[in-house]
C-alpha cells in the first residue's frame, strides 16, 4: 500500500466515519477506553448474537488515527463470527507491534504499518482493538 | 527593556521552539551546574555531620530557605517548607492541616477552572469528613468576579482555595482583593501559585496569603522540589504526614516521640538538597531579570500571540482576553492531539489535552485544547513561526500521516 492512499483510507474514516454515533438499546454489549495519555476516549458498543458480531457503533472525541482505525475495524467485524475477531484483533496488534502478519487478514488496517515509527501513536491504533477486547471479556464471563 | 540570554538554555541551541511552559520551564545551565557543583564537590547530608562539607550543604540548602522567604516577601525563613513539589504542598494542607481544622458543615470555595491537585485532595477529604465542596460560578471569560466571589460565601465558608493564575484559562486573579473577603468572613486562603510565582511578583504578607504552594521546575528550577508557605500559626498547627529522620528530637521505647520545630518537623527524611540548592539558582537568574519585567514582557507577548493567530480564520482561539501568558485553541475540526503532533514535526512544543483541569468542560463545552504557555525566553520571532507553519495547516495531514 503506497503512502497516499493509506493517508487517504485514514483521513476518509476520519472524517467521514462508518458506524458513529451509538444506539439507544439495551441489546448491546458496550466498553469504553480512556487512552493513558487522558485524552481520545471511545465508547464501543457490539450486538453478539450466536457468537456473530450482528452491529457495532462507536462515539467518542478522538485523533484522526485512533478514530479512523475505530471506524475501519468496526466495518470489518460485522457479520462475522467472534473468533474471526479474536483473530484479526492478534494480527493488527502484531503489525503494530512489528511482528508478524496476515497481510490479506487485515485489509485496509494496513494502512497503520508505519505507526511503530512513532511510538507515541501505538496506543492511538490500539484504541479500538483495546476497546473491543474489553468487550470479548465481557462475553467470556457470562 | 528586558535582557534575555537565550543561550543561558542549552536545550534551546536545538532549534526548539518550547511553548509549554505551564507544564514545566527549561533550565538555564547556572542551575544544572549548581546542582553538579553540589554533587561534585560537597554532596553530604544536611544537619547530620560535623564535618566541613555536610555544614557547607547545611548552610546552602538554609540559605535557599531564607532566599525563597524573600522572594515570595515571607515575614520569615521558618514559614517556607521544601516539599515534592505543589501537589504535595497541597495535599499536606489538606490532610495534615484542614482535616483537623474543619468541622462538620464547613464549606471550601474552589472554582472550575483549578488544576486537578487542588480539587482531587479536597474530594478525597469530603469522602473521610462532612465537609462540603462548592464551586465560585465564574464569568462567561471563564474568570472569577469578586462580586460572585461574595455571593458564594456563606457563614460556613472556612478556607477559599484557589490558583492566582490557572493553568488553562490563564486568568490573573486579584489576590490582594479576594484575600479581603476572605479576612473579613473569617475564611483561610489556600493560593495555588504553580502558575503565578514563576511570571509575577508575589508577596505573601502584603497579600495577607495563608498558604502558598507552588513547585520549582515551572520557574526554571529542578523537578521533584516544592515550596509550601504557611503563616506560622498554621503551621504550628500542622500535623505531620510523614515520620522519621531529620524531623524528631528524640524517642524512646516506650513510644515517647517529640519532633522538632517548624519546618524540620515537615520536612522527614533526606531532603532534595541538590533541587534545593538549584532553585536558589533559579531564583537568584529570575530576580537579576526582575519579576515584574518578566511579567509585562509575558503580557506583550501574549498580546501579539493572539493578534496574530486572530488573523487565521480556522483557529480558535478560548481566553485571549486573559493576561497571563497561557492561550488555549484549537484549528477547527481538528483533533487537539493531531495538531500538536503536527506542530512538533516543526519542533514546536505545545501541549494537547485536558491539561489536568478536567472539571473546566463544564465550563467552556469543550474537553481538549491545544495550550500554548509562554516564558520571558520566548520571542515574537518564535511566534512569527507558529504563524508561519499553523498559516499552511491545510496539509497537515500530510504532514502527520
Amino acid at each position: 500500500m503506497d503512502g497516499e492512499l493509506k493517508r487517504e483510507i485514514i483521513i476518509d474514516n476520519y472524517q467521514n466515519p462508518y458506524h458513529k454515533g451509538l444506539k439507544n438499546d439495551d441489546g448491546y454489549y458496550k466498553a469504553n477506553t480512556n487512552n493513558e495519555s487522558c485524552i481520545d476516549n471511545i465508547d464501543i458498543q457490539l450486538k453478539i448474537e450466536n457468537g456473530i458480531i450482528k452491529d457495532a457503533n462507536f462515539d467518542g472525541e478522538a485523533c484522526a488515527i485512533s478514530t479512523s482505525a475505530t471506524s475501519i475495524f468496526l466495518r470489518k467485524i460485522i457479520d462475522k463470527r467472534v473468533e474471526y475477531v479474536k483473530k484479526l484483533i492478534s494480527n493488527y496488534e502484531n503489525l503494530i507491534n512489528e511482528k508478524e502478519y496476515d497481510e490479506e487478514l487485515l485489509g485496509e488496517l494496513m494502512a497503520y504499518d508505519n505507526i511503530y515509527m512513532q511510538p507515541n501513536r501505538k496506543h492511538c491504533a490500539l484504541l479500538p482493538v483495546d476497546t473491543i477486547k474489553k468487550i470479548l471479556k465481557q462475553l467470556e464471563e457470562e | 527593556m528586558i535582557i534575555i540570554n537565550r543561550e543561558d538554555f542549552p536545550i534551546l541551541n536545538n532549534n526548539l521552539i518550547y511553548f509549554d511552559n505551564s507544564a514545566t520551564t527549561l533550565k538555564p545551565k547556572c542551575v544544572i551546574e549548581a546542582m553538579n557543583d553540589y554533587y561534585y564537590n560537597y554532596g553530604a547530608n544536611i544537619h547530620r555531620g560535623d564535618y566541613k562539607i555536610s555544614l557547607k550543604a547545611s548552610n546552602e540548602y538554609e540559605e535557599v530557605r531564607n532566599k525563597v522567604a524573600k522572594f515570595i516577601g515571607a515575614n520569615n525563613a521558618t514559614e517556607i517548607v521544601f516539599t515534592s513539589g505543589a501537589t504535595d504542598s497541597l495535599n499536606k494542607i489538606v490532610f495534615g492541616f484542614m482535616k483537623n481544622y474543619l468541622k462538620d458543615g464547613d464549606e471550601v470555595l474552589l472554582t472550575k477552572s483549578e488544576h486537578a491537585s487542588n480539587v482531587i485532595p479536597w474530594i478525597e477529604l469530603a469522602k473521610i469528613k462532612n465537609i462540603k465542596i462548592k464551586y465560585i460560578p465564574l464569568n462567561k471569560n471563564h474568570e472569577l468576579t469578586i462580586e460572585s466571589l461574595e455571593k458564594t460565601i456563606t457563614k460556613n465558608t472556612k478556607v477559599i482555595a484557589i490558583a492566582a493564575i490557572t493553568n488553562v484559562v490563564g486568568d490573573v486573579r486579584n489576590i490582594k482583593e479576594i484575600s479581603e473577603v476572605a479576612h473579613n468572613n473569617n475564611i483561610i486562603l489556600v493560593v495555588d501559585g504553580a502558575q503565578s510565582v514563576p511570571h509575577m511578583k508575589t508577596n505573601v504578607a502584603l497579600d495577607n496569603i495563608d498558604f502558598l504552594v507552588f513547585s520549582a521546575h515551572k520557574m526554571l528550577g529542578p523537578t521533584g522540589l516544592g515550596v509550601l508557605y504557611g503563616k506560622k500559626k498554621y503551621l504550628e498547627q500542622m500535623k505531620p504526614l510523614e515520620f522519621g529522620g531529620g524531623m524528631n528530637q528524640y524517642f524512646e521505647v516506650t513510644g515517647e516521640v517529640e519532633y522538632k520545630s517548624i519546618p524540620t518537623r515537615l520536612e522527614a527524611g533526606t531532603p532534595p538538597i541538590a533541587e534545593v540548592i538549584g532553585l536558589g539558582k533559579a531564583i537568584d537568574y529570575l530576580e537579576k531579570i526582575g519579576m515584574d519585567k518578566i511579567y509585562n514582557y509575558e503580557k506583550e507577548l501574549k498580546k501579539y500571540l493572539v493578534s496574530k493567530l486572530e488573523k487565521i480564520d480556522k483557529i480558535v482561539l478560548y481566553n485571549k482576553s486573559t493576561d497571563s501568558g497561557v492561550l488555549a485553541f484549537n484549528i477547527e475540526g481538528i483533533f487537539s492531539q493531531d495538531t500538536a503532533i503536527y506542530l512538533d514535526e516543526y519542533n514546536i512544543c505545545v501541549r494537547a489535552g485536558n491539561h489536568c483541569a478536567k472539571i473546566l468542560k463544564d465550563e467552556i463545552n469543550i474537553k481538549n485544547t491545544c495550550r500554548l504557555s509562554l516564558y520571558f525566553y520566548n520571542t515574537k520571532e518564535e511566534i512569527d513561526k507558529l504563524v508561519e507553519v499553523l498559516n499552511k495547516s491545510d496539509d497537515l495531514f500530510k504532514v502527520i500521516l
